[in-house]
């Protein structure tokens, strides 16, 4: 397959293999079309005062923040074959815990307050994302029902911290996770982009990565291997956790009001879009969290265009799903594809599994 | 493996006397009563239930209570029987759209309705509706053979998107709209003061669905299959049973069930919005497994499931006379209560294995 | 018996996977009132030929004639409708179920007001009388008879459908004696109504009490049609592995016998270590350096008593010591903690990781060990790669590609080279090479000699026996799930002893009552331990 000096057009063809390059080019797509209503669409403006950046784009840097955790965690699940349904409502209750606490610290610039808050949602976060992991490396539970469980306890728990209030605190250093700016770029995309880095630094640097994909490609080979699957499963739906509050942290603190019922709404949806765009495939085995972030990215932008454009925002959702379900079909198709140009389609969808016999290949 | 029982009843060979026959009819009840054992747990749980209510709280055990149960949770019961129909198919069988295809079919109704389309053409529109999100997923179950969880979360994000993208603020049905008559009380006994045995057409409704699902389910062939499926997907194939075609058909008739559903729940509130329907797939999966049926497929009956639908009714009824437990906290209850279930039943099957 | 004309007439027969030819112009043909045996090793074709029969997997070439007229069926109800019915070795019943249910199921007896339920069972009854098994409750669950008796209830279910052609694919796989009896009562008896038996099986005794004519596939291809009476043992199991009783008997083995004197303890020792179900409790002994080699037939266990040793299956029953210590083999894990290594037979589900590059799946059970926290740095995971690319002969020789493009045989080295890499002090190779060529074979061979000579206790199973022979010091030779007997290896021993040695093992005639009279438990107690002369 690789020849010694490949040509340019194996070289791109190569690339457009790669799919998160799809992503990207949907981004430049979307940023375009907007160029085309906004010339200066792409004008980036200091702000002469603080020197901080301002305009358009980092806009959409700033909205794709807490899009861009969820889907580091989600692509991280996803490759085990498993889902996690929950993030939205994780974020709620991160945002709800912080908010609960910091309103009745009632402690307006005291840093101690602020980072007490972070600590008690990241606990929070990871806590709600073992107790799933739990249930399905141990117990065996479907990681959609129990994620879904979760994802609708969550919002619950989420009301009966705040007790339906939609609550408000006031807090300087929390709030200047989403509304700061450190050397002109704003906080909140820079310690998203730092996590999801770090994160992906780790999951290669270690073994993480591959016994990851294993698991999620082929689980009993994983485990003659030697591979624990339950301490793995259990890592990466807390992981998940954490990232979403975090995101949930983000969520609250750009307008310092948690809204119950709003925030994190349908968040599970842009996390398995992202991650799907970038490359990912609910069966499993595939990991791809830097495609995830472009995705994330994707997803921003595109809400932002939308907006922009003066189209109404309600209708995002449903073009959302319609490619979502665009992707889950060529994602089915192709694994059909495989098969028909391989052998002859057998007229049961499946057949006694006859281990004797081997196929070899 | 299985246990040999070499004593199995002598049936049908010579003629057998009362008490031999009495006693064969009873130990096949008993053995076969281990499919039947958790529904018939979940009556136990609902009786347990209301003669607690009626200690606690009192005015439970009367006709207004009950009927209002009922009227209340007519739409869950429909749902609750597509859900079951499709999780004794096994495989993973599960249908995560109930709650956004009622979602889109009522604020479609609705807007139908308002613009002035005929009323009973728009209720046929909205089981429609319900009919073609089924079909999708039925489609992509059994021809794209995406897994089931996955491609009614697809449709689930795409009936809410499409709801969406109608309507974000509740849409509200003419006052003298001819749907509102499916949501129309009826006085069958009048009691004391308000306390009336009452019935809408809704619970009718929902009672010839869930007459028609027993038949199904136990009287036609589909039903037979289904739960052959359950037992074993492969078995089914091999015995030469239409299993394409019936997945096919579940997934349809979960959608059409959930178009129902709308048309139900609509008549009886006269508004709708993109947010109804939120978790309700939880309930119907929850009213599904109280009931008796087993997640991994297989077993489980539809009788069992209304009364499930009827236990998740009667405990926001109680939560809502307490007082003291936050409303909240009822979808965690509700998970919480499903867990519990499921574990129950991993830990027998377990057991029933070794 | 035979002079009717055939019922069901196969001829020509070719199917092709992409890389393997399933079936090589095989012809196969049924005759009405008789059982005919289908035989053949691993790989045969004999479950490809019965589906080809049912239209479960299409035909490239050849034709199918059913009562004279051709037919192409396409899938298992399609066949069924016309009178050809098939009971698997798993019970393809839904356990879910009643038996009635089960047997009527797709054809319940229908009223005005849809399924008669009585009506029904009724019918079940009749069609379970039909069999001799009338006495059973249809209303029962189906799991509340044995396996046995499921699979009468699998058959009834297919005379109730008036099959004119019964397929029995390795129905005695789980019955003991007496239950195997009640099953061929079942088979004469239909027999004798004229239903055309297809019967498969790789246990040697029944095929041999049960059957009137026996056809042989090997590696796809039509080896012969033989009636039962003029076939003798030997001559079938010859025509099986393909080789004639002469050729084996010059294959002679290169190995010197060692461990005469016995002074060294084994490293590895296992007392009676069984499982139900899959192989009766069975004494195994490996010794440092020493090559001990599984011989046997499909089906007698090999692969069964070897996850044992692992721990990807756990006993019910016996003990393991390990170097004088007793452990415990629970899981793959606590295999590898003991520095065993397995390298199973089913590379697709349970040995390649295919998405994941040749240099993974080589460090994956290394890895595994380390735990996450301690990655292999790349130059290390290279070193390791790149050794055992060049040890073992892989090709293509690039570590980032997909393991799951390689081909087979290479795929089987990514796996050898991914257990040599833990280092073990005891190595159980299952079918190492399974579909390499020739030249590979003798290379992997080689490697296990100087494993061997590097002190690694190795345990070798093939289903080859002459690879088995030719490399191993010992053989364990193992005939329906249990140990009949060990050869120690010496110039003399040759591949036809074991052969004779199985086909000479045979059981008494099928009893008649005493369920706990097993001969094949029996069988193993007594074997003699033949010292390099050959058997009689």
């Amino acid at each position: 397959m690789n020849a010694s000096t490949p040509t340019l057009t194996a070289r791109l063809t190569e690339l457009l293999r790669k799919p998160f390059v799809w992503g990207v080019l949907a981004i430049l797509l979307l940023l375009v079309v907007n160029l085309l209503k906004d010339p200066s669409y792409l004008a980036i403006r200091v702000n002469p005062t603080n020197g901080n950046l301002a305009g358009n784009v980092l806009d959409i840097l700033r909205a794709s923040a807490p899009i861009v955790l969820v889907a580091t965690g989600m692509s991280l699940v996803i490759a085990t074959a498993g889902i996690d349904l929950s993030v939205g409502s994780v974020m709620a209750v991160a945002g709800a815990t912080s908010m609960q606490y910091l309103q009745s610290a009632d402690a307006a610039s005291s840093m101690s307050a602020a980072l007490t808050a972070m600590a008690m949602s990241i606990a929070l976060g990871a806590v709600l994302g073992m107790v799933s992991g739990a249930l399905v490396a141990y117990v065996g539970l479907q990681p959609f029902i129990t994620t879904l469980v979760m994802m609708l306890a969550g919002r619950g728990l989420a009301k009966v911290i705040t007790s339906g209030q939609n609550t408000t605190a006031t807090n300087e250093q929390f709030r200047w996770l989403a509304n700061g700016y450190v050397g002109g770029f704003p906080v909140v995309f820079l310690l998203a982009l730092v996590i999801a880095i770090l994160i992906m630094l780790v999951v290669r640097r270690s073994a993480l990565g591959m016994m990851i994909l294993s698991i999620g490609i082929n689980p009993r080979a994983s485990r003659m291997a030697g591979i624990k699957p339950a301490g793995l499963l259990i890592t990466v739906y807390a992981l998940s956790g954490v990232l979403a509050a975090i995101a949930g942290m983000f969520a609250v603190s750009s307008v310092m009001t948690v809204d119950v019922s709003q925030t994190g709404y349908q968040m599970e949806m842009d996390a398995i879009l992202a991650v799907v765009v970038g490359g990912g495939s609910l069966a499993g085995g595939k990991l791809s969290m830097g495609g995830a972030v472009v995705g994330a990215l994707l997803i921003a932008t595109l809400d932002k265009t939308v907006v922009f454009l003066g189209v109404p925002s309600s209708a995002t959702p449903a073009f959302k799903a319609t490619v979502i379900l665009v992707l889950f079909l060529l994602q089915a198709d192709n694994v059909r594809g495989l098969l028909r140009s391989r052998r002859p389609r057998p007229t049961l969808p499946t057949e006694p599994v006859d281990t004797k016999v081997s196929v070899a290949a | 493996m299985s246990v040999s029982t070499p004593t199995a009843p002598v049936v049908g060979t010579d003629e057998p006397s009362a008490v031999s026959r009495l006693w064969g009819w009873a130990s096949a009840r008993w053995r076969a009563s281990a499919s039947i054992l958790p529904t018939v747990a979940a009556v136990v749980i609902f009786v347990g239930m209301i003669v607690y209510g009626e200690s606690a709280y009192g005015r439970i055990v009367q006709a207004s209570t009950l009927s209002n149960l009922l009227i209340n949770n007519a739409h869950l019961i429909i749902i609750a029987i597509g859900m079951t129909m499709v999780i004794i198919s096994g495989r993973g069988g599960i249908d995560l759209s109930v709650g956004a295809v009622i979602a889109f079919s009522s604020v479609s109704g609705v807007l139908l309705a308002g613009a002035g389309i005929n009323p009973y053409l728009v209720m046929l529109l909205m089981v429609g509706f319900g009919t073609l999100f089924g079909l999708a997923s039925g489609v992509l179950i059994q021809y794209f053979n995406v897994q089931p969880f996955i491609a009614t979360l697809a449709m689930m994000f795409l009936g809410r998107g499409l709801a969406s993208t109608l309507s974000t603020k509740p849409e509200r049905l003419e006052d003298d709209s001819p749907i509102r008559e499916l949501g129309a009380v009826i006085k069958i006994v009048d009691g004391p003061k308000v306390d009336d045995l009452m019935v809408t057409p809704g619970v009718i409704i929902a009672f010839v669905v869930v007459a028609g699902a027993f038949f199904v389910m136990h009287r036609t062939r589909l039903g037979r299959t289904i739960y052959a499926m359950g037992g074993s997907r492969t078995s089914a194939a091999l015995m030469g049973l239409p299993v394409k075609r019936t997945i096919l058909t579940i997934y349809t008739l979960s959608g059409t069930l959930s178009g129902l559903a709308a048309v139900v729940y609509t008549s009886r509130l006269g508004i709708a919005q993109n947010i109804t329907g939120l978790g309700w797939e939880l309930d119907a999966i929850a009213a599904t497994v109280i009931g008796g049926t087993l997640l991994t497929g297989g077993a489980g009956y539809v009788l069992g499931s209304v009364v499930g639908a009827l236990v998740l009714g009667l405990m926001n009824v109680l939560i809502t006379r307490d007082g003291g437990i936050k409303p909240e906290t009822t979808t965690i209850i509700t998970g919480g209560i499903l867990l519990v279930f499921v574990l129950l039943q991993r830990a027998v099957t377990a057991r029933r294995r070794e | 018996m035979a002079e009717s004309p055939p019922v069901v007439e196969m001829t020509g027969i070719s199917i092709e996977f992409p890389g393997v030819k399933a079936l090589d112009g095989v012809d196969f043909r049924l005759f009405p009132g008789e059982v005919h045996s289908l035989m053949g090793e691993n790989g045969a074709g004999k479950s490809t030929l019965i589906k080809a029969l049912t239209g479960v997997y299409k035909i490239d070439s050849g034709t199918v004639k059913v009562r004279d007229a051709e037919r192409r069926f396409h899938g298992t109800a399609d066949a069924q409708a016309a009178g050809i019915s098939t009971v698997y070795q798993e019970v393809n019943l839904c356990t879910n179920l009643t038996i009635g249910e089960n047997v009527m199921l797709g054809h319940e007896v229908r009223g005005p007001l849809g399924i008669n339920r009585r009506a029904t069972f009724r019918a079940a009854t009749e069609a379970l009388r039909k069999l001799g098994i009338g006495h059973l409750d249809p209303r029962a669950p189906l799991s509340s008879i044995s396996i046995a008796m499921q699979q009468l209830v699998a058959i009834s279910r297919a005379m109730a459908t008036d099959s004119t052609v019964l397929i029995l694919d390795e129905p005695t796989s789980s019955l003991d004696a007496a239950e195997v009896d009640q099953l061929f009562g079942v088979i004469r008896r239909l027999r004798a109504e004229g239903v055309a038996i297809l019967f498969v099986s790789h246990f040697l005794d029944q095929v041999y009490a049960i059957s009137d004519r026996i056809t042989v596939l090997r590696n796809g291809r039509y080896e012969g049609e033989f009636l039962t009476r003029d076939l003798p043992r030997g001559r079938l199991i010859a025509t099986m592995i393909g080789k004639d009783l002469e050729a084996l008997a010059s294959l002679e083995s290169s190995r010197e016998a060692r461990h005469t004197e016995t002074t060294d303890e084994p490293l590895l020792k296992a007392d009676g270590i069984g499982r139900k179900g899959s192989i009766e409790p069975t004494d195994v002994s490996v010794h440092r350096g020493e090559v001990v080699g599984f011989a046997g037939l499909l089906g007698s266990g090999r692969t069964e008593l070897a996850r044992l040793l692992y721990g990807a299956d756990r006993a019910d029953t016996g003990t393991i010591t390990l170097d004088g210590k007793k452990v415990a083999l629970t899981s793959p894990v606590s295999g590898l903690d003991n520095r065993i290594a397995f390298s199973t037979e089913n590379r697709r589900d349970e040995g390649i990781v295919g998405d994941l590059t040749v240099r993974e799946n080589v460090v994956l059970a290394v890895q595994a060990k380390r735990g996450w926290a301690r990655p292999l740095s790349r130059r290390e995971q290279d070193e390791i790669v790149q050794k055992y690319i060049a040890a073992l002969n892989i090709r293509p020789a690039n570590p980032n590609m997909l393991a799951a493009n390689l081909s087979g045989g290479n795929q089987q080295k990514v796996l050898l080279g991914r257990w040599l890499a833990t280092q073990p002090q005891v190595l159980i190779l299952d079918e190492p090479t399974r579909g390499i060529d020739v030249g590979a074979k003798a290379e992997i061979q080689d490697s296990v000699a100087k494993l061997a000579d590097d002190g690694v206790a190795v345990v070798f199973i093939s289903s080859e026996l002459e690879e088995v022979v030719r490399i191993s010091d010992r053989v364990l030779v193992l005939k329906d799930r249990a140990k009949i007997g060990e050869i120690v290896n010496g110039p003399e021993v040759t591949a036809q002893m074991v052969v004779e040695l199985i086909a000479a093992h045979h059981e008494e005639p099928l009893p008649d009552g005493d369920p706990t009279d097993d001969p094949t438990t029996d069988g193993a107690l007594r074997a003699p331990t033949t010292e390099g002369a050959s058997a009689a």
